[in-house]
């Protein structure tokens, strides 16, 4: 059992129970990411770079902070900066720390085909081992957050892992680490609501009445929580959705169709069997040739 | 002499090149099904072992696919004048009780085609028309990208209910031909009886006869 975790609680692509036998004593974990108290220095996408060894291309500037542009196969995390009027006039400028949310309900394992590609720990970390991934991308229809990128050089999904191997041997996340004025935090579930509430009062204090946590229970809450000064209207945060689920279409896809269909398939192939013993085959016999030479003859006549 | 005698009493039903153009259409059908439902449920997983792996599985569908669909256009424009839906097919249709329970005395007769064939080559038109611009939609990494993500999910259901159609579709057709003793030879020798056509398609039978040998 070297180099196993064996607290897998989910597992893409499979019906079996995985191996599980190990129960965290700190159950769940979760990164809280304090909008109010990020000042856009980007330490979090160099430390992601760093510890995961991951060096994207040089893009080109368009007039604006963000860089990358979006996330990619090598930036599995990004500052989203939003320029936003509000109702008074003034501008706010949002930044969002973007990737991962490590939901409780994963529409990518819910969508991934291949078995073990996708798996969920105890923690609630989700993770992809790119070993078992085959280049499909159903993950991506899957996310509700379009976060999974897939890579052009080896056609395998990447993303966040939440420093799935750090907090295994009980480290925080890189971009906890780096991140210089505490506006990421890492520690267990309960710990992070708590401390939210905390700076929920606070900013409440300062006259952001709408302050509020997005943990959204659309995808049965997530591991990446955010704070936010406008709670009531998330998307003005670069788009991060409001009520975020896995679409009913991929719920229909790869929910009670899948069972559903192959029961049909198979009980037409069973049809087709007792048909065939009961009913029995539909032959030719004698008389069909003769009926049919003497419509022969007769045309020929 | 009797060797003589066979041939000359049957009736062609499919030239070389039908033939050959339906199997190329039944293998890539028969590949695609597989690696189809490997990527479908966790439990036909293992079938994509047969194509070397999920990763293979997952770059060769789509491109067999192609081939499917152009064999299919190509077989669908030999057939589809026989093909057309008169009365006399949806009466064929309604007494399908009678059709199954090889009760066909009062059945309409049928043309080159039956009302149930005629029926499973539009369901198949459909099926192969929605897999096929589905399929570009899901298409990684060549196509998929230049869709949105909505577009994607919508393609991907699409996908699967095409595809189950399909699969269905072809298990009773596949059926149809081992039940009705006579039609697996007419697609491997190309050949029928004059009996055969006589009981099954004896509207094409008379056409036959009054054109003449």
């Amino acid at each position: 059992m070297a180099l196993q975790s064996l607290d897998i609680i989910r597992r893409s692509a499979t019906t079996t129970p995985t191996p599980q036998v190990r129960a965290p004593a700190t159950t769940e974990v979760a990164k809280l990411i304090d909008v109010s108290k990020c000042i856009g220095c980007k330490a979090c996408q160099v430390a992601c770079m760093e510890w995961n060894d991951l060096r994207d291309e040089v893009g080109t500037n368009v007039g604006a902070y963000q860089n990358p542009h979006d996330l990619t196969e090598n930036s599995w995390t990004l500052m989203r900066f939003a320029e936003y009027e509000n109702p008074k006039g003034d501008l706010e400028w949002l930044i969002r720390k973007d990737g991962c949310m490590h939901c409780a309900d994963p529409g990518c394992l819910k969508a991934c085909p291949s078995p073990g590609a996708i798996v969920q720990y105890a923690n609630g970390i989700v993770d992809f081992h790119e070993e078992n991934c085959i280049g499909c991308g159903y993950c991506i229809s899957g996310c509700p957050f379009d976060v999974p990128r897939l890579s052009k050089r080896d056609n395998k999904v990447y993303k966040c892992t939440l420093c799935s191997d750090r907090v295994a041997v009980g480290l925080e996340p890189a971009c906890v680490k780096a991140c210089p004025t505490g506006a990421i935090v890492f520690g267990t579930k309960g710990d992070m609501k708590d401390h939210a509430e905390e700076r929920i009062a606070d900013l409440k204090s300062r006259g952001f009445d709408q302050a509020g946590l997005y943990d959204p229970e659309g995808v049965g809450g997530t591991h990446v929580m955010y704070v936010l000064h406008h709670a009531d209207k998330p998307e003005i945060y670069c788009d991060l959705p409001a009520n975020p689920r896995i679409s009913p279409m991929v719920r229909l896809w790869k929910g009670a169709t899948k069972p559903l269909a192959l029961g049909v398939m198979a009980l037409t192939a069973l049809a087709g069997f007792l048909h065939y013993i009961r009913v029995g085959r539909n032959e030719t016999h004698a008389s069909d040739e003769a009926a049919a030479q003497r419509e022969m003859e007769k045309a020929h006549e | 002499m009797n060797d003589e005698s066979e041939r000359r009493d049957t009736i062609v039903r499919y030239s070389a090149g039908d033939r050959t153009n339906h199997w190329v259409v039944a293998i890539c059908f028969l590949l695609l099904a597989l690696s189809g439902l490997a990527l479908f449920h966790p439990a036909m997983f293992w079938l994509s072992n047969l194509f070397g792996g999920g990763t293979w599985t997952r770059i060769l569908h789509p491109f067999i696919g192609v081939v499917m669909f152009v064999a299919f256009i190509l077989l669908s424009m030999r057939v589809w004048s026989d093909n057309r839906m008169s009365e006399r097919d949806w009466q064929w249709l309604k007494q399908w009780r009678e059709v199954i329970g090889n009760r066909e005395e009062n059945v309409p007769e049928a043309g080159r085609y039956n009302g149930g064939q005629k029926l499973l080559f539009f369901v198949l038109v459909l099926c192969m028309l929605g897999l096929l611009v589905s399929g570009f939609v899901i298409w990684r990494p060549y196509f998929a990208p230049y869709f949105p993500v909505g577009l994607a999910r919508l393609a991907a259901t699409l996908h699967a209910i095409c595809a189950f159609a399909m699969i269905c579709a072809i298990i009773i057709h596949v059926y149809a031909g081992i039940w009705v003793k006579g039609s697996v030879s007419a697609m491997t020798r190309g050949t029928v009886t004059p009996g055969w056509a006589w009981k099954h398609h004896r509207a094409w039978f008379r056409d036959m006869i009054r054109r003449g040998p």
